[in-house]
């Protein structure tokens, strides 16, 4: 992972020269201390912990708690299933479908065909990103009000029911970083640069 | 429709009948009669898909004259001043709303000229509705690898020097309907009208980042929204060492709600959803977050089993936007005209067929200043009554042309996600008759 990272950063850090060529010089950040516009003021620890609820693949950021898979399956029918359909089938594309692995979309062959299903399972490349999106975002109409217990829980049930873990896991900030998503390996870094050729 | 009866003045020379007078005498009919024949007019034109302008479009215009129009403008007073402009009746630009909280509605580029997007008419796409914020409470957070993590107020991030600059935005899924299932009876709207253009008001990301002390550890940050979905995105921090604005006014006004009031985050040259909306929080660190914006979606599945990951750059692209379905055209001249743009600098050029791809004709570029900001393209033409398909391609700055779609086909696939640039068209058929043309 750090790898590909890397490779990203220098990809995108040599796509940006070429608009900084034809831009004022830019010099990299200080990090000085020292204010210039003196506008704002500094944020409280409160303050930064009540909004930095993102999670990332190495685990930083997720809560203390932990939820299981069974009962991840009864919170998804009582807060998920009237969106995403008591099977998980989902109506997408606007409620995305979340249960099982359609065996034709397996092999990542999403551009031959359209109509394939992206799901958990057949596509995410972190498991990380369930659990920081079902927080932040889920359900719908109740964004932000799932305990993290809860929101463990059902990332457990999501990853079980899509073929990724057991339906007997139970999850929390160690094992969810030990997750490995099926596909996780074909997330390549953008190669698109202009010039004289389509890609 | 049969049109509506005006009552004339009472005398030639005599005072005007006001337009909007009771009726009183069979020459006229009520007012209720004439809005209702108005509004009736309008949503007919509107069900048929037909422009909503009349003249110029060389058939018979597709709105009739609406009633409460004076026969003779210059024989009644105006109308008096109004706090705020309204357009003219007679001009009724739409964006395509569905109703739901999660999805898009598209900017009428058939409607417009120039390249500026009127603010109301700027394309919405937001993933859990538009928030509704007030702007005395809301502020923007610098945390992570900064030496003092910031919280600004709206008015103080106002109070940073400002810039105002011109940039496009577009969703990277812009155009993947048309992409994927071409149809003849497509509009420029629904082919590629997730895309506008804007003058933006801001301050330079990098001047907010070095008031905090970013540290030169950073690599990426965190942009997020304060929507429903919190929406949040890993950007390189190249980019806010480069062009990378925050911004509060649209067209000098301040942002729409559907743009991000009060505050966003404006990535020039970018797929749209980096440029973070209702922008409260930016969050330095060392590698990105792998947000479900960055993972399960905008990442462009290849036909070698790969899906490209933070593809940011728009590819450049071009689309006419005149003539476009549903016009009916006659014979004699036509400006073939239309927008073109890059994410990547500047379009040198765009070229014009009107044969399908067997000759190609440069056409005039307005205004040809901008950087990740579109040019609009004209090349006048005659039209002979013989069949006719109208092409656009563009070229920018890197050597870069745009693609036909079998050439995307190759490298993309059919079921690439995100990122259709495309070149398109229109069919002219022998009666007039224009129609979509995607099958380059």
């Amino acid at each position: 992972m750090r790898h590909s990272l890397i490779v990203i950063l220098i990809a995108a850090a040599a796509a940006c020269s070429r608009d900084r060529a034809a831009a004022p010089a830019t010099a990299g950040f200080s990090g000085t201390a020292e204010r210039h516009y003196g506008l704002g003021r500094t944020a409280t620890a409160e303050e930064i912990a009540a909004r930095d609820i993102d999670v990332a693949p190495d685990g930083e950021g997720l809560p203390a708690g932990s939820g299981s898979a069974a009962l991840g399956a009864e919170l998804f029918q009582q807060k998920c299933s009237m969106c995403h359909g008591p099977k998980g089938q989902g109506m997408p594309p606007a409620f995305p479908q979340l249960i099982g692995r359609d065996p034709r979309a397996e092999g990542f062959k999403f551009a031959s065909d359209f109509k394939l299903q992206h799901t958990i399972g057949n596509y995410w490349p972190q498991a990380t990103t369930v659990f920081d999106y079902v927080r932040r975002a889920m359900p719908l109409l109740q964004p932000g009000s799932l305990t993290n217990n809860e929101v463990y829980s059902l990332t457990a049930f999501l990853l079980a029911s899509n073929e990724v873990i057991p339906m007997t896991a139970t999850l929390d900030s160690a094992s969810l970083v030990q997750v490995k998503m099926p596909y996780a390996g074909r997330f390549v870094p953008d190669n698109r640069r202009g010039g004289n050729e389509v890609k | 429709m049969p049109m509506p009866t005006i009552r004339k003045p009472t005398s030639p020379d005599g005072p005007a009948g006001r337009a909007d007078a009771p009726a009183t005498s069979d020459e006229t009919l009520s007012r209720r009669d004439l809005l209702a024949g108005a509004a009736g007019a309008i949503g007919v034109a509107v069900a048929a898909g037909l422009p909503m302008v009349a003249g110029g479009q060389g058939a018979k215009p597709a709105v009739p004259a609406l009633p409460l129009v004076p026969v003779d403008p210059t024989k009644v007073p105006g109308r008096p001043t109004s706090p705020v402009g309204s357009r003219s009746t007679f001009v009724t630009p739409s964006r395509t709303p569905t109703g739901e909280t999660v999805g898009n509605s598209l900017t009428p580029l058939q409607d417009l000229t120039g390249t500026i997007t009127p603010a109301d008419l700027h394309f919405e796409r937001h993933h859990a509705g538009v928030p509704f914020i007030d702007p005395a409470r809301h502020t923007l957070l610098i945390h992570g690898l900064v030496a003092t993590p910031l919280m600004l107020t709206v008015d103080e991030v106002r109070r940073f020097p400002p810039v105002t600059r011109t940039f496009f935005l577009e969703c990277s899924g812009n155009g993947r309907t048309a992409y994927r299932e071409p149809k003849p009876d497509m509009t420029p709207q629904k082919v590629g009208g997730l895309f506008s253009n804007t003058e933006w008001t801001g301050v330079p990301l990098k001047v907010l980042l070095e008031e905090a002390g970013a540290k030169p550890t950073a690599a990426w940050f965190l942009a997020e929204g304060g929507d429903a979905c919190v929406l949040t995105r890993s950007i390189p921090i190249a980019k806010a060492l480069d062009d990378a604005l925050v911004v509060w006014a649209q067209n000098g006004e301040p942002l729409r709600p559907e743009q991000g009031f009060p505050l966003r985050l404006l990535l020039p040259g970018w797929e749209g959803n980096t440029s973070v909306k209702w922008l409260r929080r930016l969050e330095l660190g060392m590698r990105p977050w792998m947000t479900r914006w960055e993972t399960s979606k905008y990442t462009d599945p290849l036909p070698d089993g790969t899906a490209r990951q933070f593809s940011f750059e728009q590819d450049a692209k071009s689309i006419i936007t005149a003539p476009a379905f549903p016009q009916v055209l006659g014979k004699g001249w036509w400006p073939v005209s239309g927008l073109a743009w890059t994410g990547r600098g500047r379009v040198t050029k765009v070229e014009v067929s009107t044969d399908g791809g067997r000759s190609w004709h440069e056409a005039e570029l307005t205004p040809t200043t901008g950087v990740k900001a579109p040019v609009r393209f004209t090349l006048p033409w005659q039209w002979d009554g013989k069949e006719a398909l109208l092409l656009s391609r563009a070229t920018d700055d890197t050597g870069y042309v745009q693609p036909t779609r079998a050439e995307l086909l190759k490298v993309r696939g059919i079921g690439t996600d995100f990122h259709f640039n495309p070149i398109v068209g229109w069919k002219v058929a022998a009666d007039g008759k224009v129609t979509f043309h995607g099958e380059t």
